[in-house]
């Protein structure tokens, strides 16, 4: 519930249910927890699988501190992380993320993955992804693959000179 | 008890640097043994997938640094199978640039025109093009018309590619499924195979040591699905040892070595260079590229073309004029980055929260296929230091493939913020001209800046006290060594690089012979092209003497 409230103050959505706690629900359509951030997160390859308990636990912790240092009350029925509200979760992650913070490298890679989730769908086939509707592919526009399952698009140019090269172009059209 | 093999020629790395020079040894009739510590993957294995495991991670590594990250090849074939294929040559000031104390970085006897031969051979080899209007992307179009739109002028590229291939998937980072790039892996490498050289993959190199008739070199072998695990390792002496593991490993070998080899010259691991390069984010207004430029793709839209293309087609080189200052002399170029490390690092402008990801970042990610992205290489100062080496490898892996943490530490100078910041306002005066597109850099503030085109680790030069390597590419103190990857190019060069590292490859590959041949191998020089042409060698003859020292 912690990490998936992180993947959703990278990549907001909306609430899977009215009681949903992690997902804040501040933006319309699937974020990166519809877009499988846990999924990929859980995902051997990224080499961070293993720690996931220890990322939640310590980011509870930098929220507690957060909420303490300010004052906020937490609501004890969900991790103090979860408990915060949206804006004060983005607070917390551009603080943990600032080029001068001491845990910067954990949770720069905790926002990486928890971005690719919902532009490459990292955890599945790219083929399988967009044929399930996956959220954010759909929200980019990925365009689709030919039937073999390929990329090829042969209408990809407007075909006509668009500006005039540099005069000084030498014959194998380098710079001079 | 390990057993120790013998080779005449040690490569390591089959990037540029490494797939020439073996090419060339091979022909000559030399032993030549390749290690490259990445997989042996070929068109069929390319995918078009973004699932982790898949060639996109296999193929290429992502290592983060303190205040620099360095995207490179980890495969046979390097650089080449990753790059985006473009081929210009580098402007003839880059070759006069002086250092903050006056002194000139590239060894005197380099120049453009003395390179001009040496990238016909490349040219010929791979072979490069020059692409037409016709060949050029909607994106390449629609950067080319926004700058005759701001007065200036723009280029279609040359490049490296087959036209009649080339499906314009946009798929080359996870390496061309359809042979249209010209990678090593169709020309230099099959023909060294052909004359009997041997390429290991998955054989990452971690020492070199000394003996009585060369050098020793240390391999670990790789796991070929999770490279943080090692299968093996092993030892291979030979007469000759030509390092091309590129410019962020090259460096890191050497410092491992140091040790046992002996003292490094003071440049192994400094005056890094990334290339001055830096990323701007256009989201283009459809509606105004359609009335401002006359942009119209069939009956549909304007634009919305992000994901259609090859790379690089259209480059504007107004600004690479040798009378202006250095630091203000830089290339703008279109570029495609696929999505992941494409649209991390975008920023939204005129943010009022985080830029770089929560609710603002995901509006934008929803306009991604009407993002434009522009590509600096501006002139830096070579800021980059390598610290201590990690265990093995030149990084300590994070994830199983791709990614990991280095030893370089950059930190920009003023100059370079500088020409950031000159070059980031010209892409705004394009792009943001009337109302065509609003425009903002990735931040470094994630992973610092980054560079596709890691440079100048390991570098050429006159000067001892700032050179690793000789103007014949010897590293300075141990003969034998050569350097023959983007760590030998002494300093940014405003383009695109893969031209002139291996145009410096060829220009290099007549002095390892003779050295080769000085230490007992049977080895001549003058092969032709892969391909067997015969145009590229004829015009690189009368330099020869000079660099055989006959």
């Amino acid at each position: 519930m912690t990490l998936e409230a992180f993947a959703d103050t990278i990549v907001p959505g909306e609430k899977r249910s009215p009681d949903d706690r992690a997902v804040a629900g501040v933006s319309a359509g699937g974020g990166a927890v519809a877009a499988g951030a846990i999924e990929l997160l859980e995902t051997p390859a990224t080499g961070i699988s293993a720690a996931l308990d220890d990322y939640a636990e310590a980011l509870n912790r930098n929220a507690r501190e957060y909420a303490e240092g300010r004052g906020l009350p937490l609501d004890d029925a969900v991790p103090p992380f979860v408990a915060l509200p949206f804006e004060d979760r983005t607070a917390l992650v551009q603080e943990l993320t600032s080029p001068r913070h001491r845990e910067k490298e954990l949770w720069v890679l905790l926002a990486l993955f928890s971005n690719m989730a919902f532009d490459t769908a990292a955890h599945l086939h790219t083929t399988d992804a967009i044929a399930a509707g996956h959220p954010g592919l759909a929200a980019m526009g990925f365009l689709g693959p030919g039937e073999d399952g390929l990329w090829r698009f042969p209408d990809f140019s407007y075909g006509r000179p668009l500006a005039e090269p540099h005069p000084d172009t030498t014959a194998s059209g380098s710079p001079a | 008890m390990t057993t120790t093999e013998s080779t005449d020629v040690l490569i390591v790395g089959s990037g540029f640097g490494g797939a020439i020079a073996a090419y060339h040894l091979a022909a000559g009739g030399a032993k030549v043994t390749v290690l490259e510590r990445g997989p042996w993957l070929k068109a069929a294995d390319f995918d078009h997938d973004f699932l982790l495991g898949s060639s996109y991670t296999r193929i290429f590594d992502f290592v983060v640094g303190d205040g620099m990250s360095l995207l490179g090849g980890n495969c046979v074939g390097g650089g080449s199978v990753v790059y985006f294929a473009a081929m210009p040559r580098a402007p003839r000031f880059v070759f006069d640039r002086v250092s903050a104390t006056g002194q000139r970085i590239w060894p005197e006897s380099i120049s453009r025109d003395v390179l001009e031969p040496w990238y016909d051979r490349v040219a010929e080899a791979l072979p490069i093009t020059q692409q037409d209007w016709n060949d050029v992307t909607f994106a390449g179009g629609l950067f080319a018309a926004a700058c005759a739109h701001a007065g200036r002028t723009a280029n279609p590229v040359p490049a490296a590619v087959d036209r009649t291939k080339c499906t314009n998937c946009n798929w080359m980072m996870s390496g061309c499924r359809f042979d249209a790039k010209r990678s090593l892996l169709l020309n230099y490498l099959p023909a060294a195979l052909a004359h009997g050289a041997e390429i290991r993959p998955l054989h990452e190199v971690q020492k070199l040591t000394r003996t009585e008739g060369g050098y020793r070199v240390h391999y670990k072998v790789v796991d070929d699905v999770d490279y943080r695990v090692y299968a093996g390792e092993g030892e291979i002496d030979a007469k000759i040892v030509v390092l091309a593991a590129g410019a962020g490993a090259t460096p890191v070998i050497l410092q491992r070595s140091e040790p046992e080899l002996g003292p490094m010259p003071r440049a192994v691991g400094r005056y890094f260079s990334g290339n001055g390069e830096r990323l701007n984010t256009a989201v283009v207004d459809e509606d105004r590229a359609r009335e401002l430029l006359g942009l119209k793709r069939g009956d549909g839209p304007a634009f919305r073309a992000n994901q259609i293309g090859k790379g690089p087609v259209v480059a504007s080189w107004d600004t690479l004029d040798a009378s202006r200052p250095t630091h203000s002399r830089y290339s703008l170029e279109q570029l495609y980055f696929p999505p992941g490390f494409g649209t991390i690092l975008a920023q939204v402008p005129d943010a009022t929260g985080p830029s770089w990801f929560g609710k603002e970042k995901k509006e934008l990610v929803r306009q991604w296929q009407s993002w434009l992205t522009v590509f600096t290489m501006v002139e830096d100062d070579n800021e980059g230091v390598f610290g201590p080496p990690p265990p093995t490898g030149n990084a300590v892996r994070i994830s199983q493939q791709m990614l990991g943490r280095g030893p370089i530490r950059y930190e920009p100078s003023a100059n370079t913020l500088r020409g950031w910041a000159e070059s980031d306002a010209a892409v705004r005066d394009i792009l943001e001209r009337d109302g065509l597109a609003r425009v903002m850099p990735w931040t470094n503030d994630v992973v610092g800046a980054y560079t596709v085109h890691p440079l100048a680790s390991c570098r050429i030069g006159d000067d001892p006290q700032t050179s690793a390597l000789d103007d014949g590419q010897e590293l300075r103190g141990h003969p034998g060594i050569f350097v023959t990857d983007g760590s030998a190019v002494p300093a940014a060069l405003t383009v695109n690089p893969a031209l002139t590292i291996s145009a410096l490859a060829e220009r290099a590959v007549p002095g390892i012979v003779k050295a080769a041949r000085d230490r007992g191998v049977n080895v001549s020089y003058g092969a032709p092209a892969p391909g067997g042409e015969t145009a590229g060698r004829r015009g690189v003859q009368a330099q020869l003497p000079g660099l055989t020292g006959l």
